[in-house]
């Protein structure tokens, strides 16, 4: 005797593609906003799901700041080519040297602002009218405000409180020449939802989120990985660490824990037992209480 | 954690401040663990800035600054809770009446209302309009928390005479299943743990109700409807002839071999394949969402609807919805709105106001003839072509619309069809 109702995750699955096949189908030039981190993998992997036997009708875009893990380069251009789809790189780099923007200066220096001059003109430039990123509602409070389909204006700006109503599953994606949406498939997923997913389907991710011996520096608390754009405070030392990655962003600032879990299984038993949020290894969130909202409003992912 | 048979709750919270919700929530979270230590070290701070000792379980739901700011809700915001049983999707809606809005979208896609009630104060106005949407947009379950029985020193005497308050006026409203539960959420009494307070109480605890309520009858099983997204062509070695109608099923079964119509055209031919995702499957199932393909070669597009033969909706281009104005701008005679229904677009304008409905005393109000933020009305639609209706009573998906304002692309009214 079958059972006629879904579990949680077939039922977060089938809500995701339901949303992307509703960009597909309202939006004339979308885009996949993909880091090469897990949550742009899985928005991929649900995209590949809801458009077979199609290919994936929408190109990657990757804002590239320059600062990236290896790895998650490699992982990018790997599943461009295996996928078939077309890449559209903005480069952080470029929008420094065509002075879009200036560098950040001073201790605490990032290029994570920059990349929100850097997404606008992409955007722009290749007249994208809907951006689908792997934003999550649970992992900050500016994004448990956000739509499905969410409105920027000609700006490229959010209005928090000026947000379309989105009832039942009626998704509303009209805009005027020169503005454009984010789409956000995967609002409801929780972290601990997403590994699930990923190890259920055995989905392929970079090796930076399993455990392994890695050069690390301690910083503000995290631990920060060597690489060729890190400065050495005085005092500060390289370590080599048992880490892994719970989030992949910009690798200055982006911290590891210190971790066993080298297989998908472990990792699942790991986020399931772990007190802090995922976001609070990264420096980009902690500069202030309303860091998010405040680079939301702007035009940020 | 087994997760194979872990189904998804949808509630809903309507309150203000006042009266308890945002420490209702904090305390679901906190006590189910879903709180992490940086949000509580977070917390904790600003609760010490502000003068509060220990941790302020309302500052769990704060959101924006504007929020935070005016200690207000200004827009629906969601939040996550997950037990060994179920996981929770909580649309956390401000109780006050320009907000009705808000309630109404929060309230769309829930499965349960959680309408809170001040023991202090028993049933006021505010309760009454909740429950009143709750009503409106069918939602199946409703729980009435009265909270702050720890100022009432847990007397039965104060929730008995509530529960009364509370069936006498909701017996005008159609609702199928209500529970009452006496809680205190700053002390946490029968929220997630039973309360020693209140023996006398032979119910379970608000997180037990959630975790075993009886959800997966909340979906149409009986009649099929397969609103069309889009339409797939791979135009690739093997797939050739592939030309699979891609969508979410939004009520009913279908199974390879069934017979069907297609709508409006009404051609009729058999299912062929269902596809879930890379998987080939025998049957699917509403929410599931799948791709299908049929026998015969028929002209199929985005907006069309499949359905069983024997089971078919309405077709029609007049008809009555209960419709909720979401927008600053009042509505405009004559004009011609954008509406969407399903995967389907049309023109529509109001054709007649008939009555005002009054959310505080539940009149109608037939004079009235202006549609202005937050007011609920039942009003007369005419659309360009014919949509394929169910009521709302039957179908949430396929009998809810939203109307749009070509002029400013705004989502301006939400309607559920009569």
């Amino acid at each position: 005797m079958s059972t006629y109702y879904l579990n949680y995750l077939e039922e977060l699955e089938s809500e995701a593609i339901f949303i992307l096949r509703e960009v597909w189908a309202q939006f004339q030039n979308p885009v996949i906003l993909f880091s090469g981190g897990k949550d742009s993998i899985l928005v991929t992997h649900l995209a590949k799901k809801a458009f077979h036997p199609a290919k994936i009708p929408f190109a990657l875009m990757h804002v590239d700041t320059g600062h990236n893990f290896p790895e998650a380069i490699q992982f990018r251009d790997d599943i461009v080519e295996k996928l078939g789809v077309k890449l559209i790189v903005g480069s952080v780099q470029k929008s420094i040297d065509t002075g879009r923007v200036a560098e950040e200066r001073g201790k605490n220096a990032t290029r994570n602002a920059l990349q929100i001059t850097t997404l606008l003109d992409t955007i722009e430039e290749h007249k994208i009218d809907c951006a689908i990123g792997g934003g999550r509602r649970d992992e900050e409070k500016a994004r448990a405000k956000e739509r499905f389909f969410s409105h920027r204006d000609e700006f490229g700006q959010w209005d928090p409180k000026n947000q379309r109503p989105e009832l039942w599953n009626l998704l509303n994606g009209k805009y005027f020449e020169g503005e454009h949406f984010r789409a956000f498939p995967i609002s409801n997923w929780t972290e601990m939802d997403v590994w699930n997913y990923l190890a259920k389907e055995n989905i392929e991710i970079p090796s930076l989120y399993l455990a392994h011996e890695r050069e690390v520096v301690k910083r503000n608390g995290s631990w920060i990985p060597n690489s060729d754009h890190l400065i050495l405070e005085p005092r500060e030392e390289i370590l080599t660490k048992r880490i892994r990655f719970r989030t992949l962003g910009d690798i200055t600032i982006t911290g590891g824990i210190e971790s066993d879990a080298d297989t998908m299984e472990k990792i699942v038993e790991e986020v399931s037992t772990m007190r802090e949020t995922e976001r609070g290894n990264r420096s980009d969130d902690k500069r202030s209480e309303t860091a998010m909202e405040d680079r939301k409003k702007d035009g940020y992912f | 954690m087994k997760i194979d048979k872990n189904q998804l709750l949808r509630f809903t919270t309507a309150g203000s401040v006042d009266d308890g919700k945002s420490t209702l929530i904090g305390r679901l979270l906190y006590d189910s663990k879903s709180i992490f230590e940086d949000q509580l070290a977070a917390v904790g701070n600003s609760s010490k800035q502000k003068g509060i000792e220990g941790v302020d379980l309302a500052m769990f739901t704060d959101g924006l600054k504007d929020e935070r700011e005016q200690g207000i809700t200004i827009d629906v915001a969601y939040r996550y809770f997950t037990t060994p049983k179920r996981k929770f999707i909580i649309a956390d809606t401000p109780g006050h009446i320009q907000y009705t809005r808000n309630m109404v979208t929060g309230a769309s896609t829930a499965n349960a209302a959680v309408v809170l009630i001040d023991a202090r104060h028993g049933v006021i106005e505010q309760t009454k309009r909740h429950t009143f949407i709750a009503s409106l947009l069918n939602i199946p379950h409703i729980i009435v928390c009265i909270n702050k029985m720890d100022l009432m020193d847990y007397s039965e005497d104060t929730f008995n005479s509530i529960v009364e308050q509370f069936e006498e006026f909701s017996s005008k409203l159609l609702i199928k299943d209500v529970r009452y539960i006496p809680i205190s959420a700053l002390n946490g009494d029968n929220v997630v743990n039973r309360s020693e307070n209140m023996s006398w109480f032979q119910g379970s605890p608000m997180l037990h109700e959630l975790e075993t309520l009886h959800i997966s009858s909340d979906i149409n099983k009986i009649d099929a409807r397969f609103p069309v997204q889009t339409v797939l062509r791979p135009q690739r070695k093997g797939f050739e002839d592939y030309r699979g109608y891609a969508g979410r099923i939004a009520s009913g079964i279908y199974r390879i071999g069934d017979e069907i119509a297609v709508l409006p055209s009404g051609f009729t031919s058999k299912i062929n394949s269902i596809n879930a995702g890379e998987k080939e499957v025998e049957e699917a199932f509403a929410p599931m969402s799948v791709a299908m393909t049929l026998e015969d070669d028929i002209d199929i597009s985005r907006g069309d609807m499949i359905v069983k033969v024997n089971n078919q909706p309405e077709l029609s281009q007049e008809f009555d919805v209960m419709l909720c104005w979401l927008n600053n701008s009042p509505v405009k005679p004559r004009t011609k709105y954008s509406i969407m229904h399903t995967s389907n677009e049309q023109k529509a304008v109001i054709k007649d106001i008939v009555y005002k409905m009054d959310v505080n005393t539940f009149k109608r109000n037939e004079a009235d003839k202006d549609l202005k933020m937050n007011d609920i009305a039942r009003v007369k639609l005419k659309t360009s072509h014919r949509l394929m209706l169910d009521s709302y009573r039957d179908n949430r998906i396929t009998g809810s619309i939203i109307l749009v304002d070509e002029s400013t692309k705004e989502t301006v009214a939400a309607g559920m069809i009569v």
